[in-house]
């Protein structure tokens, strides 16, 4: 039988506000445990939370991104559950009137074409603490500093069917998600993180099958493993009469495999209901149209343009938009050159790229800034240096020996494009091999391409190829 | 100079009659004498009163003295207190220092007052004989065989005493009006959203708010003009202008339209209450009130609603009280479970372990829509009865409890029975209007309180009302024998 897999992603994004959603405490990662949270991190009696605005204007910032509805009212609800680095004894989350509902992003498949993926919902959440098992011995170290990170939490509909469509769908949210500067997609630090919902259903069946849900996939990799691995399992389990059983299931990194973390009967039951400490949150016309102001050009408008502005390959566009930082060096480049937009992409997607990979640099943390690239392909077009010399003033740029002509001055790769300066060049090579000239000029045409070598080779690399040819 | 109101005090202090170390150290001595008889104090805060007493004499001394500078005051021991235990009436917090002061103390101490300690309360606020809390029951100084009225029970028995010339009480569903009403006080809930929550630790997040207790409503004005106020820190807080509550005191109640709402003079009502009520509405057609029958059809519907919404809501707030981070915690816990279910079932008393199971029932899935939204729903036609009793007069006047107070354990066995005490003051926190009690006679012996409600944010029109009725009458002045 043929058997067809149903995901839906929900997706935790930590929104780069610079205090907690509910307190005044910071959020930056890494600081010793437990000296950012204040009183109402912590739970004490007493305590009240207060909502940061600028949380609910980046929640509002990605509904109009993925054209979604942004609420004019929408409440914050309790869920209620008992874990030690849950300080409360509940989260404050959304639940039946999220921020943000009924979106969709556009995401490219394999072969070229476009698909459309639902977004059910955004809503906006606070983060739990962290509960340390390592540390100490026989006990549980609890550290308070994330609990109350705002999170928006992004569900999509179960309109995914492979783990590359999810993986794809997961990379066009992150990389919107940090061109609205709304979190930095830091997923080692558990900035952007996924849980998946997978079934499978006969091809053809229009019913869900019984779902399980994988939880906390910090990397597209493991979203695809997990995924591809939940399929076979289940796949498994019913062409061998079994059923799959709804439950929650944990992804082994390092055994490959998903095992169950708890089933639907040990469910809690969370007993939701809108939380009394705080108000409805009203937004009006005016609010959700200055957030619109302050939307960037989001990447598939970017990639647009790239295409007809810049006269760009579908697929070279769409690398180049896949961040905003690497958009923007693109951009910069292309200005530094002035023009030269499809020599400026293949330096970029190549010898920079290349580079950057190497050293496993971010865009914008390479030694090569986009000044100088320009200012390399500028001398390319200008015919100062040709195509393999620029090759050679790259490397000495990412060493940090200088800025383009530095380098060229000082390694004399100058390109010579004097013409009386090539034909003397030329006129020695003639003297100095009279054998050769006699035969070519009885008929041996490819005597032309030594020529032409023999007159690089006395310029040193150095006499502009073309006109040698001339 | 324990018999005289805050205002006679303040005018005392200001006249340089006593200084406020002088007048600190005589309540801190009556309390040392009596509240062996009341238990009306968990914590006495005797040092740093004294030396917060010097601080608002040379305040003065300096000419820097506002009404309430160097007057003495007791907070209830929901109130967190930086530095000092806030148990919350419970075994949970027997151990919590807080750390933080809440918006309300903060209030008070800038205002000059000088915190005498914290008295006793309901566990968690939950009761209405101040029977539930950890540190042992409080006795009613009109007669120490019965209970003061909750949960605000410490703070109405102390200044009935007049341990402390006033105090402060929180009022979820009658909590500072009927133990007002059952110790001869004026005691005021304000409008929600009037006084900021921040730092008073949650019942039911939706109908608490703090408010004050006093001999006089001039007292209580002066005490609410500190207290009330926006507060960031609070988003339930309402960012409205604070009147000063003492400058209409004395205006005329000619042309102030009472509603008597039927619903609260029919059966369960005490005769002598009921009489004692009648007589002050004489008063006030006297005063040139003109008086009226109004009707609100729903509030038989009040307490039922009540007992799902604020156990709801309690069920959750009580939630952080797991022995992980602060508070009770049992001992040698086996796992996880065992912490959580030994220091939350020791931790708690009986009332409270109560209230957090009704709740957690309500809110469960299958039982939410029947149980908390129809509450929520009958929450809103409770608040339109009064909405369309206001459309027709300014004030409401009834009993604030059926019964004057009742024995000791009386009704202990019988929680239901006790839920019946809030019969009268229950609707008006589902709606978050304002509720005064003021002292308004006696039945057999025992203070009998009347309760004016008004439309939103008219406290100024509620003191009003009773500071001009307590210009006609002597109730308010009445101190029982055994403690004048």
């Amino acid at each position: 039988m043929e058997w067809e897999a149903v995901i839906g992603l929900e997706i935790h994004a930590q929104l780069s506000t610079r205090s907690k959603i509910f307190s005044g405490s910071s959020t930056a990662f890494g600081a010793a445990p437990n000296t950012q949270a204040n009183a109402v991190d912590l739970g004490l009696p007493g305590v009240l939370p207060v909502l940061n605005a600028e949380a609910v204007r980046m929640a509002a910032k990605l509904g109009l991104a993925i054209g979604a509805e942004v609420a004019r009212r929408s409440v914050f609800a309790r869920k209620n559950y008992f874990y030690p680095d849950l300080p409360k004894g509940y989260q404050i989350s959304q639940y039946e009137l999220p921020i943000v509902a009924r979106g969709e992003l556009e995401i490219e498949l394999e072969d070229g074409t476009v698909k459309t993926v639902g977004v059910t919902r955004a809503h906006l959440e606070e983060d739990a603490g962290k509960s340390l098992h390592e540390d100490f011995h026989g006990l549980t170290g609890i550290d308070l500093n994330r609990a109350g990170t705002p999170l928006l939490e992004i569900v999509s509909e179960p309109d995914l069917r492979s783990a590359k469509e999810a993986v794809a769908y997961m990379k066009k949210l992150h990389s919107l998600v940090r061109y609205l500067g709304i979190c930095d997609g830091n997923m080692q630090e558990g900035s952007f993180r996924c849980d998946a919902n997978v079934s499978v259903r006969p091809k053809g069946q229009h019913k869900f099958g019984t779902r399980a849900e994988i939880k906390n996939l910090n990397s597209f990799r493991f979203v695809e493993r997990a995924i591809n691995f939940e399929i076979e399992r289940q796949i498994d389990i019913i062409e061998s009469g079994g059923a799959v059983v709804q439950e929650t299931r944990l992804y082994d990194a390092a055994r490959d495999e998903t095992r169950p973390m708890r089933t639907k009967e040990e469910a809690n039951d969370y007993r939701y209901f809108p939380d009394p400490d705080l108000l409805p949150v009203a937004l009006d016309e005016a609010f959700i149209e200055a957030v619109r102001l302050t939307l960037p050009e989001l990447p598939d408008e970017k990639k647009h343009r790239f295409m007809t502005h810049y006269g760009l390959l579908a697929y070279d566009a769409g690398v180049l938009t896949a961040s905003r930082e690497l958009a923007d060096y693109f951009e910069a480049v292309v200005k530094a050159a002035g023009g030269h937009p499809k020599l400026a992409a293949n330096w970029v997607m190549g010898d920079l790229a290349a580079a950057l990979n190497k050293e496993g640099l971010e865009i914008d943390a390479g030694p090569v800034g986009a000044e100088q690239l320009g200012g390399l392909i500028m001398r390319i077009t200008d015919n100062t240096i040709s195509g393999k010399m620029a090759k050679t003033v790259f490397e000495a740029m990412w060493n940090g020996e200088g800025d383009v002509d530095t380098i060229i001055e000082r390694k004399g790769l100058k390109q010579i494009t004097d013409t009386s300066a090539i034909e003397q060049a030329i006129q020695a090579v003639l003297d100095a091999n009279p054998g050769q000239v006699a035969d070519y000029r009885g008929g041996k045409d490819k005597l032309f391409g030594f020529f032409v070598g023999q007159v690089m080779k006395a310029t040193r690399g150095q006499a502009n190829p073309a006109q040698v040819n001339e | 100079m324990h018999l005289k109101t805050i205002a006679e005090l303040s005018r005392g202090l200001a006249a340089g009659e006593f200084s406020s170390a002088e007048l600190t150290r005589a309540f801190l001595e009556r309390i040392e004498r009596f509240d062996g008889q009341l238990n009306s104090f968990i914590t006495v805060t005797a040092e740093s009163a004294l030396a917060a007493a010097a601080d608002a004499d040379a305040r003065r001394a300096a000419g820097e003295a506002g009404p309430l500078t160097g007057i003495p005051i007791a907070h209830k021991d929901i109130f967190c207190t930086e530095g000092v235990r806030t148990s919350c009436g419970s075994r949970m917090l027997d151990n919590f220092i807080a750390p933080y002061s809440a918006t309300v103390v903060e209030r008070m101490a800038a205002a000059g007052c000088v915190m005498l300690g914290k008295t006793n309360m309901d566990e968690f606020a939950m009761g209405s004989s101040n029977e539930t809390s950890y540190y042992g029951p409080v006795r009613n100084p009109w007669d120490t065989d019965r209970v003061p009225g909750g949960s605000s029970g410490g703070s109405a028995a102390a200044v009935a005493a007049r341990l402390a010339p006033g105090a402060t009480g929180t009022d979820t569903g009658g909590s500072i009006r009927q133990p007002a009403a059952l110790t001869g006080l004026t005691g005021l809930k304000p409008t929600y959203g009037r006084v900021s929550r921040w730092g008073m630790i949650a019942f039911a997040s939706s109908l608490d708010q703090g408010g004050p207790i006093a001999a006089t409503a001039e007292d209580a004005a002066l005490l609410l003009n500190a207290m009330a106020g926006f507060d960031p820190r609070d988003s339930t807080s309402i960012d409205q202008a604070v009147p000063d509550y003492t400058a209409h005191l004395g205006e005329s109640l000619e042309g102030l339209r009472i509603g008597l709402p039927k619903e609260y003079f029919g059966a369960g009502l005490d005769p002598e209450v009921a009489a004692a009520v009648h007589a002050a509405v004489r008063e006030f057609e006297a005063l040139g009130a003109s008086v009226r029958e109004v009707s609100l059809p729903n509030s038989h519907l009040a307490v039922p609603a009540y007992y799902v919404v604020a156990p709801a809501e309690c069920s959750s707030n009580l939630s952080r009280f797991d022995g992980v981070r602060y508070g009770y915690r049992c001992e040698a816990p086996k796992d996880l479970e065992d912490l959580y279910k030994r220091s939350r079932g020791e931790g708690f008393g009986a009332e409270v372990k109560r209230r957090i199971m009704i709740g957690t029932y309500a809110l469960s899935a299958g039982y939410y829509d029947a149980y908390y939204l129809k509450a929520q729903q009958v929450r809103r036609l409770i608040s339109d009865d009064f909405r369309r009793a206001f459309g027709e007069v300014d004030v409401l006047l009834g009993p604030t409890a059926p019964t004057p107070a009742f024995r000791l354990g009386e009704k202990t066995d019988d929680p239901v029975t006790m839920y019946l005490s809030d019969i009268y003051t229950i609707a008006v926190n589902l709606a978050g209007l304002p509720g005064l009690s003021l002292p308004a006679g006696f039945a057999a012996g025992l203070p009998v309180g009347l309760q004016l409600i008004g439309d939103y944010w008219s406290e100024a029109r509620l003191l009003n009302a009773a500071h001009r009725y307590q210009q006609v009458t002597d109730w308010h002045r009445r101190v029982p024998a055994a403690f004048r």
